[in-house]
Parts: C-alpha cells; structure tokens; sequence
C-alpha cells in the first residue's frame, strides 16, 4: 500500500486539473466530451482537494520540494493549516461551479470549450500552487499564472470591445499589486537573498522595513482583493466574465489575496505593529461602505454583486485589521475571535457570492438580460433557481440562521470588547467602527431585497421573460451543492470552528476550540455562554416549528381554502409590469440620502421632449480622481518618450551604442 | 466598578450627560422656539449639577452659582430671547439646515476627540466629578459648532451662550467653580452681551429685511 | 440541562405572547383614541378581527408566488422566536441562548427581509413602494437597534438578553447615564419598527405616506391574520424588550416560581402604562415626511453612539 503525505496528493491534484485542461484541448470544439466529463472529472478532483485539507487541518506542517524551476531555485512548498483552511475552500466551492460549468457553457460562445476548460483548470491549478508556495519564487509563479489564466478566462466574449477593455483593465491592476507584493518578499527577505519564507521568518525585520513589507502587502493583495481604491477593476471584469468564472473569481480568487494578506501579516513579517491594524480597519471599512453603497445603486445584476464582494472583502478587511490590534497588543484569545471571524466569513462570502452568481448565470441565459430593469418574476419560471438564490441572498445579508450572520456575529462580538484596548483612543474610535460596520450589513439588506425583489419577484418586465426557463439538471445540483454549504456553515457553526480553529492556533498561538469543547456541538459561544451564545440549529428548528404548527393549527381549526383573483392594489385600475419599481427606482432613497458620494448624471424629461425619458448613470468617484489624472500623466510621459522614439533603425542602434559607451565608461571596477 | 463611584459623582455625570444630550439636540433643531426652551433646560440641569457639587462639597459659593445660573440662564436669558424673538417676528423662523445627521456626525467626531483630550487632565484632577470635564469641553466644541453651521442670527445668540454653559460645567467639574468676582463678572457680561445684540438684531432687521447673517457679507468695503 | 420549571416557564412565556400582544394593540388603539376625543373601539377589537380573517378565504392575486404565500407563516415564526427568547416575566428561558441580543436583531431582520420580498412578489407599485421604504426604515432603524444593545452589553459583559436583564434588575442602584442616550434611541427606533406616527401611521391607507400598510395591501384572509398577529407580537416584544432593558425590576431570576407568578400583575401594569405612552407620543407627534425618516432615525442611531461613547468615558474607567 502506498502512503501519500497530503501535500504529495494535493500536488498530484494539481497535476490532475492541469491534466484536465490539457485534455480539453484534445478535441477543443466536442462540447459535450469536454462539459460533460471534463468537468465533473474536475469537480472530483475538487472534492479530493477539500477531503485531503479538512484531514490535514490540525497536522503538523508538511514540506516538499519541487525540482522544476531554474538550476539552482526549486519550488519549496509547505501545507500548514493556513493553506490548508484555504485549501479547504478551494476544493468544495469549485466543485459546485464545475459542475454548475458543465451544464452552463453553450456553443458558440467567444472561446472554444477546449480552449476555456484549459484556462479554468490551469487556474485552479495556480490559485492551488499559491496555497502551497514556500517560497517567493514558487508563489509569484502561481500568482501570476492565476492571474493571466483569470484573464483570459474573463475575457471569453473578447470579441467585445467593452469586455476587452475590462480584461485589460483587470491584467493592469493585477500587474501592479503583484509588483508591490515582489517588492514587499523582497523587503522581506532583508538584503539576505533568501526568497524561502522560512529564510523571511527567520529575519528580525527594523520597524520601518517591516512596517514597508506591511503595507507593500497589504496594496498588492488589496488591488486583487478589491480593496478601495485598488478595486475599479471588480465591477469591470465581473459582468464580463461568464458566470462560473465571476463565481469562481469573487468565491475564491478574492480569497487567495486574502490567504496572502495573512501569511504576510501573521506569519513572515514578524510581529506586528498597533497601528497595521488601524490601517487595515480603516481601509476595510472605507472598502465595505463604498461597496455597499454603490451596489445598491447599480443596476446590473453582475455589477450589484461585484460591489458586494467588495463590501465583504472591505469586511474581511476590518476584521483582520481588529486582528492585528489585538495580537498586537498580546490580547490573544480575541485575535483569535477576530481571526476565526475573518476565516469564516472567507468560508462563508465564497459559498454564497458563488452561489448568486451562479444564479444570475441561470438567469442570463434563461433571459439573455443582464439589466435588472428588464427583468422581474422569474420564481414563476424558474423556482429552482429563485428559492436557491434565496438561500445565497439571506447568508450575504448577514441574517440567521445562514453563514454570512455567523461571522458578522463573531466580528461584533470581538468589537464589544475592544474597549478593553491599552490604548486611549483606540479604545474609544475601535467601538465606533463598530457602528459603521453595522450600518454596513444593514445597507447589504437593502441591496440584496432589490436584487432578489426585481430579478425573481414581481410582474415580467419584458414579454420575452414568459419564455425563461428553469436551471438544467446539471446546473441545479451546482447550485444546491453552494446552497448546501451555505447552510452548513450555517447551522454548524461551532463544528467548522473547531476544524479551522487550528489556522488559528498556528497564527495566534491560540485559538477557540477548547472553549468551543466545553459546550455542545450545536452551540457557539466563544467566550462563556453567559456571554454570548448563538444555537443557529435551535434557533432554525423554533422557527420551523412555529411555522409548520401554525400552518397546520390554521388549517384544521379553519380552512385551507384560496381563491385566486387581479391584485388589489388599493383599486388602481393601472397594474402593467410599469406600474412597479424599477432598479433605479428602488434605490432612489439611497442615491438621496447619499447624494454626495456618488458621482451621478442625470436625464431628467421635460415637457417639449417629444421622446421623454429619465435616465441616471452613476459613476465611480475613484475613476475620476484617481485613475484619469493617472492615466493623463502616464499618457503625458510616453508622449516624452515618443520625442526619442525616432522609428528609425539607424537611430535605435546609436542609442544602444551610446549606452554601451557610457556604460564601459562608468562601470569600471 | 461602577459602584466604586459615589452617588453624587452618578448624578452629576447624569446631568452632565443631559447636558450634552442637549447640546446634541440643539445642534439638530431647526425651530428658534424650540432653541431658546432646550437652552433654558440646559441652564436648569447645569443648575442642577451645579447644586449637587454644592452639597457634596459643601462650598457655599457653588450655591451662589448654581442660584445665579438658574436666574440668569434658566430664567432670565430665556425670557429675553423669547421676547426678542417676539418683538422680531422671527418666532416661525426655521433654519434651512442642510443634513442634520452629516452635521451631528460631525459632533460625535468632535465628542471623540473632547474625551480623549481631556482624559489626562481629568486623571490628574481630584475633584468627584471630574469624568464630566470630557463633556463639558465637548459642549463647549458643540455650541462652537453650532455657530459655525447656523446662517440666522438667534440661533448665533444662544450658540454663543451655550458655549458659556459648557466653560461653566468645565468650571465646576475641574475646579469647583470659579471665583465668585469673576463669575458674577461673567454672569454680568453675558447678560450686557445679549442685550446689545439684542439692539444690533433690530438694526439688522431694520436694515436688511432680515435676521440672516449672511447679509453681512455685503458689508465689507470694496 | 433545561429545568421543568424553565421549559414550562418558556412554554408560558410564549403563550403569554400569543395571547397579550393583540390585547397590547387594542388597548393601544383605545388610548388612542380617548387621548384624540374619540369614541374607542374595543379593547378586544383585534381579537375580533383575527378570528374574522381567520375565517376568511385567502384572495391571491394572480401574480402572487408561492414565496408570498411562505412569508406570513415565516414572519410569524420569527416574531415567536423573538417573544420566545426577550425575558417578559422571567430569565430562566431555555430558549435564550439560542440567540442572544445580536441574533435578536438578526431575527427581526429575517422577518423584514421576508415581508419586504412578499410585498415586491404581487408586482403592484403600492408593493414595491412598501417595500423600498421598509428598507429604508430598516437599514437605520437596525444599526440603531444594535448600538443600543452594544452599549447594554458593555455595561453588562454580555450580549445575552437574559444575562443583561439579570445585571441591570438585580444589582445595586447605579445610574449608568449613557442609558439615557440608549433609552431615547430606542424608543424611537422602536416607534419607526412597529409603524407608529412619526415614521408611519398604521391607521392610513393614503399613498403618500403609507409604508407597513402598503406592504400587506395585497393579503387577505388568514395570511393578513398571520401578518396582523405578527404585528402585535412585535409591539409586544419591543415593549418588552424595551421595559426589560430599562425597567427590569421585577422580572423573576432562575428557578423562582413565585416570583414568576408576581410578575404576571407587573407586567401587565408595566405594558399598560408603556402603551398608553405610545398612544400620546403617537397623538402629540405629527407624522414625518417620508424623507425626514432617515434624518429621525439617523439621529437615533448617533444618539445610540453617543451612549456608547458616553459609556466608555464617563463608567468605564474608575
């Protein structure tokens, strides 16, 4: 019998997806071959990933080394419970996309099959290697073949203009953080020339430079995270993207950045400083409030979602900025709350973002609208589809008895006591932020009541949508495996939380599990339960069982008896589909109340139009103050380089000679 | 931990947190009525609190004081503005306030800031009731703050005075009042104060039609 | 584990609800009444009107989903859970850990979500003008809410609402000022939550400034019971709620049965004096603009901060 060591099977699953993806290019145009068993062999290969992490949580770290690279510079890699609680999610939420995938992709569509299921494995493959990367080399490898295969993957429809422009967009901005993230291995390494992270450990970085390798982290993951004012490219790239790779993109590539945040923070820059927490904590809050705000006035179903990964990242964000406060000041065991906050809300957003844009993919396709304008009632043709989007838009609501509320609720609960902080203003600006976070999760309320009220409810908005059809069979099974999850971690909180409690533990030190021990399988109660304590189960099975009592007492002490008639609707005669909100409509409140924040142009109609319309575009403030000026000082430069750039050959070769001159001149030894 | 505080030291953090609920009020009130009787029961609770130091500490000036501030702001102040606002007409006059919340927001960054800047004094002052120094500094930033965003020139009036109310409470928290001289002496340039700008409203009104200080932008030379 | 005394207290508790919060609503709409020179209706109107509607056909509009029919009962539900788990007579609830003050929040947040999706799911514009506002209500009156209970909780160590109770009734008398700043937060967060007449008017059917009523426009028989009857419970549990964090006296400890029984008349008492405030702030108070909703609330909620803040300075350090 031959014994694998969990990273060797986690490597050859590696090997697998690119396998996968090769073979897709065996017959690159035979849909059904490469839809139909590629990607379920893919989806298994997931389930395996998932299986080996959730046994190697709790083990020692595992090491190995690859012997491919350059002379000299071999791929170290490491399995640690960091890794393996990303693993973790890199294995089961990609199982319900493939699968999802295998019923999504059509004929016809941009890419050839063959050609997109090499892009989408070689990317799983990647974000994989970036778990186990050991050293900067093995990672920035990884990081950047994740990034071109995510390119490429988004730019599937290239033969748009726009969706070109989104992809490059995204590969700009992509190129940028992980040229911060190189700069910040390098600080990291501290002129010694060691790139292994074990050689980045073992450095007593000064305050400054650590404090440089900090912050050079912290923009280059942000700019793939999404962090403000790094994010412009997540509601460009996402609507472009098919569905199962926006879901795969915000479900779990967002996570990787945040893997990387955290291994640099907690575990190769040495101890950390108070006030990374504060920068963390304030860039996560700006990051959630504009997330939020925006995606409640979009009016794009991808849009809408994109800006809400946003928001949950800006989320992930303050909580790991509450992390390194704590830790920081040596209150271990509520960075570890705080840090199980952050790993479970990862767990969380990346099963239920997946699973509602899987949901809008079904949409798409039934509809061919993205618009949510033109969209409405679709839960009469496609119950499937709207009950399990349900599911997703109640957890992204941060609402019991699903997943997103149990992180919030760990998040809150590590808040209530950061008045405890040794510091005098800490203690009293930290509780504040409470409130804005708060205020944050009640706003996602509201965007996702629009996104689920205009897509699924109401009246069809177009005649077109009497046609819509439900979800394939393939496709549901995707979308009940995320709903699943969702509800897993839902319901179960404190069983998951003594699995990735030993990430925890490896990063703080300490972590939750013992207090988690003491009290039963269906309870959470991080601290003590008389100081909190959350029963999501009983919690679920009280409301269950009112319902279903009261149904039943309703019925047998009166009647069941429904008549069907035209709505009420305080007798208007006028009941078109018109008659409702429209997307811009529902959010008029908002765009109101924050008027300043947003960047709006407006159309109103006046009484000479002989064509009255209204329209309202609202536009991103970052772009017009951060990006054009930017752009226009880059274009600006290279219009001085253009000056040199002769086009003749003649002239090119007399530069290179003239630098070959100058350079034996000066560089005499 | 909280029982460790005496109950006289309860109540007067209670009433100093009335008065900075007050002040948060007064920030947020468009009507001028409404104004003036919020800065009446500022006054009354500075009273109060003033009256409850007295008897704990038993210094017979603090009675002297709180009998003055009853008169004077709970009482007096008050009776004068009313009448000016109904000589003035302006007693309907509403504030075209924009974004109250924006402004309140404001307020609470400025209360943050008071309890912070204050917390080491407070730690070196012995007085019971010192904790309220954080809100009386914070009450006295809020009727700054209140000047800063009004346009109408009462609501500028009982600004001002609400700022005077604030240096009081800082006065009585910090270092048991102040000396008698120079608090009739205050008491006494409050009152002159209001009742100049009482004359200089009329002027006002007489000359622009209006009470809105924005007027006076007009009269510089040029 | 759970004592008998406990599960029959809970089982109580729960009945007590069910059967005093219409009774909580009547005699609301009574005082209401009196206060405006008004014939009352009877207190036991609401009682009348569930058992008429009960007896009523269910008329669905054609448009309406099987998510329209769900949303009652789950509304419902969830406004159980909430009586079931805020401490009316006695602490000793079996059901109270289930959720603590912040899952409490998250339940009346569910229900919210759910009737705000009914009211959209017919595809009347009365419906979706319901829905949008209760949104809008409820992305500030929620915060607002939870600044309250975050402030409790730092005075308390503990987010348990029963926990929380116990500290607050049963120590020795100290005047925590920031419950002052709480106390005001909550009662208007409470008077925007259960559609009363700064915010809303439950007694209006006029378009411009309808919210609650515009929602459930489109239900009729026993589903608009369900939902009136959920209505109730939610005055019932907020006024407990609202009396348990700032008039706990005489809500029973663990394991004291007479006790219990003493605090039946109290809570009655209690309820009585609460509703017939509600009814005069509702009569004093002239309903607000649509759009001075969000400036009132917005004021709650800073308010609520600056208990918090009130807390952290003046109590927490000795």
């Amino acid at each position: 019998m031959l014994s694998l060591l969990p990273i060797d099977t986690l490597l050859i699953a590696a090997c697998a997806w690119l396998a996968i993806g090769l073979l897709g290019l065996v017959a690159p145009r035979n849909l059904r071959f490469i839809s139909k068993t590629l990607f379920p062999l893919g989806a298994l290969v997931g389930v395996l990933v998932g299986l080996v992490a959730l046994g190697s949580l709790g083990e020692a770290p595992e090491t190995a080394v690859l012997v491919i690279g350059l002379p000299d510079l071999p791929f170290h890699l490491r399995l640690d419970n960091l890794s393996a609680v990303f693993a973790l999610l890199l294995g089961f939420v990609p199982v319900g996309i493939s699968i999802y995938a295998a019923g999504y992709f059509r004929k016809g569509e941009g890419t050839a099959p063959g050609v997109l299921c090499l892009e989408y494995h070689v990317f799983l493959a990647s974000m994989l290697l970036v778990l186990l990367a050991d050293d900067a080399y093995a990672f920035m490898v990884a990081w950047e073949s994740m990034a071109l295969s995510s390119f490429f993957l988004v730019t599937t429809n290239h033969q748009h203009a726009e969706i070109r422009r989104a992809g490059f967009l995204y590969l700009l901005i992509a190129h940028v953080g992980a040229i911060s993230i190189l700069l910040s291995f390098g600080v990291m390494t501290g002129g010694a020339g060691d790139y292994t992270f074990a050689g980045m450990r073992a450095q007593q970085l000064s305050p400054f430079w650590a404090s440089a390798a900090f912050l050079l982290a912290l923009v280059g993951f942000g700019a793939k995270a999404g962090l403000v004012p790094l994010h412009v490219w997540l509601p460009e790239a996402h609507p472009a993207a098919p569905s199962p790779v926006s879901a795969m993109m915000s479900g779990v590539m967002l996570k990787t950045a945040i893997y990387g945040l955290l291994r640099v923070s907690f575990d190769l820059v040495g101890t950390p400083l108070w006030w990374w927490g504060v920068v963390a904590l304030a860039v996560g809050l700006v990051t959630a409030l504009f997330g939020v705000l925006y995606s409640t006035v979009q009016s794009d179903m991808k849009r809408l979602l994109a800006y809400s990964s946003i928001e949950n990242i800006g989320l992930i964000a303050v909580g790991i900025g509450l992390t390194l406060i704590f830790h920081a000041y040596r209150m271990e065991a509520l960075a570890a709350l705080a840090m199980t906050a952050v790993l479970y809300h990862c767990l969380a957003h990346s099963a239920f973002k997946s699973l509602l844009f899987l949901c809008t993919g079904s949409v798409l396709h039934a509809t061919k609208e993205r618009s949510l304008g033109k969209l409405g009632g679709l839960i009469h043709r496609m119950p499937w589809v709207a009950w399990l989007a349900l599911a997703g838009v109640i957890a992204s609501v941060g609402l019991p008895p699903l997943s997103g509320f149990v992180s919030e609720w760990m998040l809150l609960q590590a808040f209530l006591f950061s008045p405890g902080l040794p510091h005098p203003w800490l203690n009293m600006v930290v509780p504040v932020a409470a409130a804005l976070v708060v205020f944050v999760a009640a706003l996602a309320g509201f965007a996702m009541v629009k996104f689920y009220g205009i897509i699924f409810l109401g009246q069809m908005r177009e005649p077109g949508l009497k046609d819509a059809h439900d979800a394939g069979p393939w496709e549901k099974f995707g979308l009940a495996w995320l709903a699943l999850i969702t509800l897993l971690l839902g319901i179960l909180p404190s069983t998951v939380i003594s699995r990735i409690d030993a990430a925890t533990r490896q990063l703080l030190g300490t972590g939750l599990a013992d207090k988690l021990h003491e009290q039963g399988w269906w309870m959470l109660a991080p601290m003590s339960p008389e100081r909190a304590s959350y029963e999501p189960l009983i919690f679920l099975v009280t409301i269950a069982a009112t319902l279903l009592l009261g149904r039943w007492l309703v019925r047998h002490l009166y009647h069941g008896r429904v008549r069907r008639t035209a709505a009420w609707d305080c007798g208007y005669w006028f009941q078109g589909p018109r008659a409702q909100d429209t997307a811009e409509g529902f959010s008029q409140p908002i765009r109101r109340i924050f008027e300043p924040m947003f960047r709006m142009e407006r159309h109103f109609p006046t009484a000479r139009d002989s064509k009255p319309y209204y329209s309202v575009k609202v536009e991103d403030h970052f772009w017009h103050w951060l990006y054009l000026p930017v752009a226009r000082l880059v274009n600006a430069i290279s219009g001085l380089v253009t000056a040199v750039q002769g086009g003749r050959i003649a002239i090119y070769l007399l530069y290179s000679f003239i630098t070959l001159l100058i350079l034996l001149l000066v560089a005499r030894p | 931990m909280n029982a460790a505080i005496p109950f006289s030291a309860q109540l007067i953090n209670l009433f100093a947190s009335v008065i900075l609920l007050l002040a948060f009020a007064m920030l947020a009130q468009r009507r001028v009525m409404a104004l003036v009787n919020l800065f009446a029961l500022q006054g009354l609770t500075l009273c109060l609190s003033t009256l409850v130091v007295a008897v704990t500490t038993g210094q017979t000036h603090l009675y002297w004081s709180a009998g003055l501030t009853l008169l004077l702001k709970a009482l007096l102040l008050p009776w004068i503005l009313h009448r000016l606002i109904r000589r003035l007409q302006v007693k309907w006059e509403v504030e075209s306030l924009i974004n109250i919340p924006a402004t309140m927001l404001v307020g609470i960054a400025l209360v943050i800031i008071a309890f912070n800047v204050t917390q080491p004094i407070s730690e070196l002052s012995s007085t019971i009731s010192r904790g309220t120094l954080g809100i009386a500094l914070a009450s006295v930033m809020l009727a700054f703050l209140m000047m800063i965003t009004r346009t109408k020139a009462i609501p500028q009036v009982v600004g001002f005075l609400a700022m005077e109310n604030g240096l009081f409470l800082a006065a009585t928290s910090a270092t048991y009042g102040m000396p008698m001289v120079v608090e009739l002496g205050i008491a006494l340039d409050v009152l002159i104060g209001v009742i100049i700008l009482g004359v200089f409203f009329f002027q006002i009104r007489d000359q622009f039609d209006s009470l809105d200080i924005r007027h006076m932008e007009k009269l510089k030379d040029n | 584990m759970i004592s008998v005394s406990g599960f029959l207290g809970q089982i109580f508790a729960i009945a007590l609800a069910l059967l005093l919060a219409p009774l909580l609503s009547g005699w609301v709409g009574q005082c209401r009444a009196w206060l405006q020179s008004r014939t009352a209706p009877p207190l036991l109107l609401p009682y009348y009107m569930l058992h008429k509607l009960f007896h009523k056909d269910v008329v669905l509009a054609h448009g309406a989903s099987s998510l329209f029919r769900a949303a009652p009962f789950i509304v419902f539900g969830c406004m159980v859970l909430a009586c079931a788990i805020i401490p009316s007579l006695s602490t000793d609830l079996p059901l109270a850990p289930a959720a603590d003050a912040i899952a409490l929040v998250g339940v009346f947040g569910l229900a919210r979500i759910f009737i705000s999706l009914a009211a959209m799911d017919v595809g009347t514009s009365f419906g979706s003008l319901g829905g949008r506002r209760e949104m809008l209500v409820g992305f500030l009156a929620e915060p607002a809410l939870l600044m309250v209970i975050f402030t409790l909780a730092m005075i308390a160590q503990s987010t348990s609402v029963a926990t929380i109770v116990e500290t607050l009734a049963h120590r020795e008398f100290v005047i925590f000022p920031s419950l002052a700043f709480a106390g005001i937060a909550f009662t208007m967060v409470s008077l925007a939550e259960n559609a009363r007449v700064p915010v809303d008017n439950p007694a209006t059917h006029l378009e411009l400034t309808m919210i609650h009523e515009a929602m459930i426009l489109e239900y009729s028989g026993r589903h608009l019971a369900l939902i009136e009857w959920a209505s109730s419970l939610k005055l019932y549990a907020y006024s407990c709620l609202g009396l348990a964090f700032f008039f706990p006296w005489g809500i029973a400890e663990r394991d004291n049965f007479m006790a219990l029984l003493a605090a039946i008349p109290l809570l009655l008492f209690k309820l009585a004096i609460g509703g017939f405030l509600l009814a005069g702030i509702e009569t004093v108070s002239a309903k607000m603009r649509i759009f001075r909703a969000p400036e009132f609330l917005g004021t709650a909620f800073l308010l609520a901060v600056l208990g918090l803040l009130v807390r952290l300075m003046l109590e927490s350090r000795v």
